[in-house]
């Protein structure tokens, strides 16, 4: 039982992470960011350069583990996604795009590092024995680090001007133009710092699970997968996402062969849906 | 005058273009003596299990470059330049059906290396039979191999010969019990789950856990592992484990407090096994090929150079397809230049085909076996290497053989 809950917790604490970061582009963009598993590839790709292969600090490997994607997010908002919304007349062409952006980061990503699986030193090694159960000091390095991140984010857009500014777009996208929020600069800084998280928790957790160009579109089925429990664009609805899919995977693997466990997920998200597509926090559409 | 410059220069350049005519004239007669011979490479080369399908090609096209930078390879009394042609099939049956056919209707040729798993070698296997095309799979299922079926030659050893030999072993060196079995939730690496299974019943073990599985895309296998661990088995077996996913399900066994052996009937690369579990890898038992210090020939020493040439950096599982190209190449010279064309040739020679192993140190004979698996022979007779990881380096365990 210990162990159960030691991995939903690590689980949930790694995948809140990257639910925050796809949840913030939804929320000031109102877009699905497909390539958004790619982002936390190419965060984990940085810190295996700079903390594995060049043997920096790995602080330095976290920094850029958040720049390299967010100045990529950043660049996608500016010179893609904000002249496609502005001039396309159906919805699905952004999301068209974005499957695009996704496909040519994997692309990219196969050719500048090849196919083959990394993986980096941990920053602390041993394990920590709680109530029968095994938690590594890398997970629990994770763990704290994945919650004060969540921490600073949650402040970031409850307190300082920019962040308010997102939380107005997202509301209303018109009603904030006409309040004078700068609407191109913050959705640009809302995809940046939803890219530059994804990023992080790919270099937060290659010190466990390590990196190849291919893993990706998983991360951002799971990715969906969160943002549909919890509700797209709302911020609590994404760290319900990441709890609830965290349990379900330890509760369900400790129970039943893997197989077994994600069909039930499955099935289980799509009569949740059924009942409630928005999600568990998420307001009706329209 | 005949310091002027523009004279010395008209002269020069006279001389230069009648030098070159002259050295095209001789080189003509070398170029046109060079036959070439062409060989596909169809296999995964793209996504999470990249490695499988790039190692074949990488293999493929170190032994070519061998074999052209000494002056091409002899069939017939002519000397053959080998050019290497090689598909993604993005481990996608419909594009490997696609791949198999542009390589054997469009290009023509008769011989192909891949692909590397079930799925992708059954979807291929009308197009290869159909075009009388001769193909090396690194796929396990028995039907590929066993007639009607006539072209398609096991590359490798198969899970189910690796894991009785080495459950065996294990049991007779180590004393082992008890066993437990985790596999992927695809196809390949749930064969291989339900083989070992078998065999393990077979051999006297107790399968203490016959059926666990994890997604594919897995990426935490701490939920996944801690109820087999729990049970404390001798041996835990990872089924038809992909190289990139063996180091995290090593270190999650082993941060979990597991003591017991791991194991793995499936070719490993020691970078990525000591970069994913470090110190963790220790004791881990796989099957390799011979790259392993203590077996390796010198011929087999220039292969890892020429592969890394071509590849960027050496990688162990490489050292399981080595083979394909050189027993693909050695049989046509012994079946006669006709083999090239008419793969008929080709299958005529196996049953007799021996050559000495050039890739082993110790003395030793390469040929097809596999009799006893698929009623024909239809398996290159690789050694089966057994390797363990002791202090970040493979060592051999030991070296059997498939009947």
């Amino acid at each position: 039982m210990a162990q159960i809950l030691i991995d939903g917790c690590v689980l949930a604490a790694s995948y809140a992470l990257i639910a925050l970061g796809i949840t913030l582009i939804f929320s000031v963009m109102r877009l699905l960011n497909f390539a958004h598993g790619e982002l936390f590839m190419i965060g984990a790709f940085m810190v295996y350069y700079v903390y594995g292969a060049w043997h920096l600090p790995f602080a330095i490997g976290l920094v850029v583990a958040a720049l390299v994607p967010a100045l990529i997010g950043a660049g996608f908002e500016k010179f893609l996604f904000r002249r496609v919304m502005r001039i396309a007349t159906r919805e699905e062409n952004t999301m068209l795009l974005a499957v695009g952006t996704a496909i040519l980061l994997d692309n990219v990503a196969l050719f500048l590092f090849g196919e083959n699986q990394h993986g980096v030193p941990e920053t602390v090694s041993g394990v920590l024995q709680i109530a029968g159960g095994f938690l590594p000091y890398q997970r629990l390095v994770v763990i704290i680090m994945s919650l004060a991140l969540i921490a600073v984010l949650l402040g970031f857009v409850q307190f300082t001007r920019p962040g308010r500014a997102m939380r107005a777009l997202a509301q209303d996208r018109d009603a904030a133009l006409l309040m004078g929020v700068d609407v191109d600069r913050t959705s640009m800084l809302g995809f940046a710092i939803g890219a530059g998280l994804a990023g992080l928790a790919g270099g937060l957790l290659v010190t466990i699970q390590g990196v190849n160009a291919g893993i990706g579109v998983n991360i951002s089925i799971k990715a969906f997968i969160m943002i549909m429990i919890g509700g797209a664009g709302v911020v609590s609805g994404a760290l319900l996402g990441a709890l609830v899919l965290g349990f379900a995977e330890s509760i369900g693997y400790s129970l039943l062969p893997g197989s077994e466990t994600y069909l039930l997920i499955f099935v289980g998200l799509v009569l949740f849906l059924i009942i409630r597509p928005q999600g568990i926090m998420g307001h009706p559409w329209g | 005058m005949i310091n002027s410059p523009t004279l010395k220069r008209r002269h020069l350049l006279a001389a230069a273009g009648g030098l070159a005519a002259a050295g095209a004239g001789l080189a003509r007669p070398a170029i046109a003596a060079m036959k070439t011979f062409r060989v596909g490479v169809l296999g995964v080369m793209s996504g999470p299990d990249a490695a499988w399908g790039l190692h074949n090609k990488y293999s493929a096209i170190a032994t070519a470059n061998m074999y052209n930078a000494a002056g091409g390879f002899p069939i017939g009394g002519d000397k053959y330049g080998i050019d290497v042609i090689a598909m993604d099939d993005q481990l996608d049956p419909k594009i490997a059906v696609a791949g198999a056919e542009k390589l054997t209707q469009e290009q023509g040729l008769r011989y192909v290396i891949g692909p590397n798993v079930d799925t992708t070698a059954l979807s291929i296997k009308p197009v290869m039979e159909r075009n009388k095309a001769i193909y090396i799979p690194y796929a396990f299922n028995k039907t590929l191999y066993t007639p009607p079926a006539e072209n398609a030659i096991l590359g490798m050893i198969a899970s189910y010969e690796a894991g009785p030999i080495i459950y065996k072993y294990l049991m007779q060196t180590k004393g082992i019990k008890t066993i437990a079995f985790l596999a992927a939730n695809e196809p390949d690496p749930l064969n291989q789950q339900q083989a070992g299974v078998a065999a393990a019943e077979k051999l006297g073990l107790k399968v203490l856990v016959k059926n666990a599985t994890y997604q594919a895309s897995a990426t935490d296998f701490f939920p996944v592992v801690s109820p087999i661990v729990k049970q404390k088995p001798d041996l835990l077996v990872f089924s038809g484990v992909a190289p990139a996913t063996a180091p995290q399900l090593i270190k999650a066994a082993r941060e979990l407090g597991y003591k017991g052996l791991l194991s793995t009937e499936t070719a490993q690369d020691i970078k990525i096994l000591n970069q994913g579990a470090g110190k963790y890898a220790d004791g881990f038992i796989s099957v390799g090929g011979a790259s392993t210090p203590e077996i390796r020939s010198a011929y087999m020493e220039r292969f890892v150079q020429e592969y890394t040439k071509a590849a960027g950096e050496w990688d162990d599982e490489a050292g399981t397809k080595v083979y394909a190209l050189e027993m693909i190449l050695h049989t046509i010279a012994k079946a006669g230049p006709q083999a090239i064309s008419d793969t008929s040739a080709y299958k005529a020679e196996i049953n007799s085909f021996a050559m000495p192993n050039p890739f082993l140190k110790s003395a030793s004979t390469l040929k097809y076996v596999g009799a006893a698996y698929f009623d024909q022979k239809r398996q290159i007779g690789v050694p089966m290497v057994v390797n363990e990881v002791q202090d970040g380096s493979f060592h051999t365990l030991f070296v059997g053989s498939v009947a």
